[in-house]
């Protein structure tokens, strides 16, 4: 209860915070654009009206006249038509001849500051206590009768510039806050979509049976396939761990079973028996109580090599280095004191990808078999075979029979086990270190047609690389 | 309950000083008034009487100080107010709606809105300061006797012909305004000369039947009524039935008739801003206006018997483009040439 509580409040957070962030975004730009928009919809307005006020300033100048002698200013209903497209705005206006008399308007409209060349020039200025905008055009007479410049001066309010600046802004800003709707609701629909996979996945992950742990399904987006998968190795991991853990007791127990029953009759018998056998019982108990302890070492030495393979990463290793330190270990000696093994190695390193450790303990295995299985000499060789890189171990004997041969590397070598050795568990070990690296472990005879041979086989490091380059 | 106006002088024999032609005041009878609100009008007494005192029988707290003045002097009053010390009307009312532009122009007025005045067509308000509050037609008087029926000028072009023929019958016995002395035949004359080019023909018509230019709108329609004047153009029509006369006839001219809305401020500064605004939106009102069009101020096509086709009317505007009007060069140049045309055939 209390964990579906946590999830659904993690869920919600991560869609609300990214809502949120949208939002903020959406917020900072709208005020961004409201401004911007504000700006352009001015200047927009000026540009508009500007044109309107010279406009109708030129209209004037265009009407004056010269009449005897003096200039008069037929006033045109059109430039105060144009001027009233800005239908609530004042309107001032002032024509002025020579020295700035005025010759018709407004007494009190004012005057552009300095010269006015042939371009218009516009200025600021109050008009009856508003803001108002200004353009002085001039024309320039060089008649018989009148020779000099006529200003005219025309004037209007900004109620109708401030009206357009804001119409445009409330446009953009309505279109904008429209378009800001949909990305949020858009946003709030994708995000959704987007978190489908990881809802299903955590509904999936909470109904699952603890003790499930098959692969879930990996679809969804790429992200989502990504943690799936690796959610689904360690799984796999997790399985295997389980399940050998799960062997490893059964097999000990399984094992353990008859070596201990009979150590437990050995001693009882030495209990019973007479005194005078009691030596002989002895040096069997200790014999029993020795392969127990092979035993479990190759148990443990199995576990390990199964952890391992699980848990360490690969990395490159000489296959060469392995068979070295196999035969530095010198744990064979004790097995065998009289036996030789000969070292068949070449010059050239043998990479493989994989855990030293592990493929050591493998070596020692093969090893440990021939020794105590097969005939002298032994052999232990490493070799190269196109793609992949062999170890190996071969002696000159015939091998097992071939019905033990079939059987032999399955878990339950049971008669080896009860016998007190532990040829097969030995080669099961060498063949999970093998799949845990991609290899497999071959039987056979010599290549020379005599002896037996087992040989582990794993793919080449670097053998991939150098055929993509062919 | 008639509300009855308390008195009325004649501005006249009252001495140099005031320039308005008359004055009364309404009051609700039994009313206790405490507050005066100041009318100055170009509108006859008489004709605005009926509404002012249906406006008084609502607000009885309300007296009204109605002040009839001339449109020229009127404007010079309200400038002089609005720039000066001078003490401000709390409501300006004038025919002369050129004038009144030029005045809300001047930041001469004070904004105000309602549901009535935003409901007015956009050409009978500006700024919302200014508000045209009735609607008049220009019309062509004529004596029933003098004209026959066959000659009644329907259009500007058959009064054009008329003249043209020269017939000793109208040989001095045309009239229109003295657009010189009258404000409101200057704006008349100003709108027909940019409406159409008839405006020449017609001076120049004008000047051969040696027409007659007077002043007054009152002076007109007697005349027509009494024989004096066979005909007269661009007479203000509210004036003429507010008193029925014999052997009048009036035309709307077919061609187009110019319809003026009287127009009304509320000045910057008026003492009693707030009850201005409430004349205002009473006159504006489907009774306030009832009682206008019964004064014959509001002209209302479903009541006239006139066949004046919606395409024919051309209403005033009341907005920038009077200003023109009131330009100074424009006006020489304008009355120049109706001097040089209208009086042309004859020595002044």
């Amino acid at each position: 209860m209390a964990r579906g509580g946590f999830e659904t409040a993690g869920r919600g957070s991560l869609l609300a915070r990214v809502m949120l962030g949208v939002l903020s975004l959406l917020v900072v730009g709208g005020v961004v654009v409201t401004f911007a928009a504000f700006a352009y919809g001015r200047n927009a307005a000026r540009q508009a009206y500007d044109q309107i006020l010279v406009g109708a300033a030129n209209d004037i100048a265009g009407s004056v006249n010269i009449v005897a002698g003096a200039p008069l200013v037929n006033m045109p209903v059109s430039a105060f038509g144009l001027l009233a497209l800005a239908s609530e705005d004042r309107i001032t206006y002032a024509v002025r001849g020579a020295g700035g008399a005025l010759l018709t308007g407004h007494a009190d409209a004012p005057a552009a500051a300095g010269e006015v060349g042939p371009a218009p020039v516009f200025f600021d200025a109050p008009l009856h206590g508003d803001p108002a905008r200004f353009v002085t055009v001039v024309r320039r007479f060089s008649e018989r009768d009148f020779s000099g410049s006529v200003h005219v001066t025309v004037g209007q309010t900004l109620r109708a510039r401030n009206e357009m600046a804001l119409g445009l802004t409330r446009g953009a800003v309505l279109v904008m806050s429209g378009i800001g709707l949909v990305l949020i609701l858009g946003a709030f629909l994708v995000i959704r979509s987007a978190m489908r996979p990881l809802d299903r996945m955590a509904r999936e992950l909470s109904a699952r049976d603890p003790y499930d742990l098959t692969p879930m399904p990996a679809d969804g987006p790429a992200e989502v396939a990504v943690m799936v998968g690796s959610m689904n190795r360690f799984m796999g991991r997790l399985d295997r761990q389980v399940g050998a853990m799960k062997h490893l007791i059964s097999d000990t127990a399984h094992q353990l079973r008859t070596p201990v029953a009979a150590i437990r009759a050995q001693a009882e018998l030495a209990l019973e028996d007479d005194p005078e056998h009691l030596p002989q019982r002895l040096d069997r108990l200790v014999k029993r109580t020795r392969s127990l302890g092979n035993l479990l070492d190759q148990m443990l030495a199995r576990a390990l090599v199964i952890h391992r393979a699980d848990n360490a990463p690969p990395e490159p290793v000489d296959l060469r280095d392995v068979a070295l330190q196999v035969l530095e270990g010198r744990d064979h000696e004790v097995l065998a004191p009289e036996a030789e093994v000969e070292l068949v190695i070449g010059d050239r390193a043998i990479m493989v990808l994989g855990d030293e450790i592990s493929l050591c303990e493998a070596v020692k295995n093969l090893l440990a078999n021939a020794l105590r299985h097969g005939q002298s000499p032994v052999r232990l060789g490493v070799s190269r075979a196109g793609d992949t890189a062999e170890i190996w171990v071969e002696d000159a004997g015939n091998g097992p029979p071939p019905e033990v041969l079939d059987r032999i590397g399955g878990r339950f070598e049971r008669s080896a086990a009860s016998k007190g050795n532990s040829a097969g568990l030995g080669l099961s070990i060498v063949r999970a270190v093998a799949e845990a690296f991609g290899g497999r472990v071959t039987l056979g005879a010599g290549p020379a047609g005599q002896g037996f041979r087992v040989t582990l086989v794993l793919p080449r490091a670097g053998a991939v690389g150098v055929r993509d380059a062919g | 309950m008639r509300a009855r106006a308390l008195a009325v002088v004649l501005g006249l024999l009252a001495g140099p000083v005031p320039a308005q032609e008359a004055v009364a005041r309404f009051a609700a009878t039994g009313g206790q008034a405490d507050t005066v609100l100041t009318i100055r009008s170009t509108t006859d007494i008489a004709i605005m009487a009926p509404v002012l005192e249906a406006f008084v029988e609502d607000h009885p707290e309300l007296e009204i100080a109605y002040e009839q003045w001339g449109s020229n002097p009127l404007y010079a009053d309200s400038l002089a107010a609005c720039t000066g010390p001078q003490a401000v009307a709390d409501v300006v009312v004038s025919s002369g709606v050129h004038q009144m532009v030029d005045l809300v122009n001047r930041a001469c007025a004070s904004p105000y809105r309602s549901a009535r005045t935003e409901a007015l067509a956009p050409a009978r308000r500006w700024r919302d300061e200014l508000w045209g509050i009735t609607q008049e037609a220009a019309v062509i008087l004529y004596n029933t006797r003098l004209v026959s029926a066959a000659e009644v000028p329907r259009t500007r072009f058959a009064l054009l012909d008329l003249m043209r023929r020269d017939a000793p019958q109208y040989h001095g016995k045309i009239a229109t305004y003295d657009i010189e002395a009258s404000g409101l035949g200057f704006l008349f004359a100003f709108m027909d000369s940019q409406e159409a080019t008839t405006f020449g023909g017609l001076m120049e018509g004008f000047s051969r039947v040696e027409a007659v230019a007077t002043c007054c709108s009152a002076e007109i329609i007697e005349g027509v009524s009494e024989g004096r004047y066979a005909i007269a153009y661009n007479v203000l029509g509210s004036y003429v039935d507010s008193a029925p006369r014999p052997d009048l006839g009036v035309i709307y001219p077919e061609d187009y008739t110019l319809f003026l809305s009287r127009a009304l401020m509320i000045p910057r500064g008026a003492a009693q801003a707030d009850e201005a605004a409430l004349l205002l939106d009473f006159l504006l009102s489907p009774r306030g206006q009832g009682i206008l069009a019964e004064s014959n101020l509001m002209w209302r096509p479903d009541f006239d018997e006139t066949s004046l086709p919606a395409s024919a009317r051309r209403d005033i505007p009341i907005d920038p483009t009077l200003l023109v009007a009131m330009d100074r060069h424009r006006r020489e140049i304008f009355v120049q040439k109706w001097r040089a045309t209208f009086w042309a055939a004859r020595p002044k």
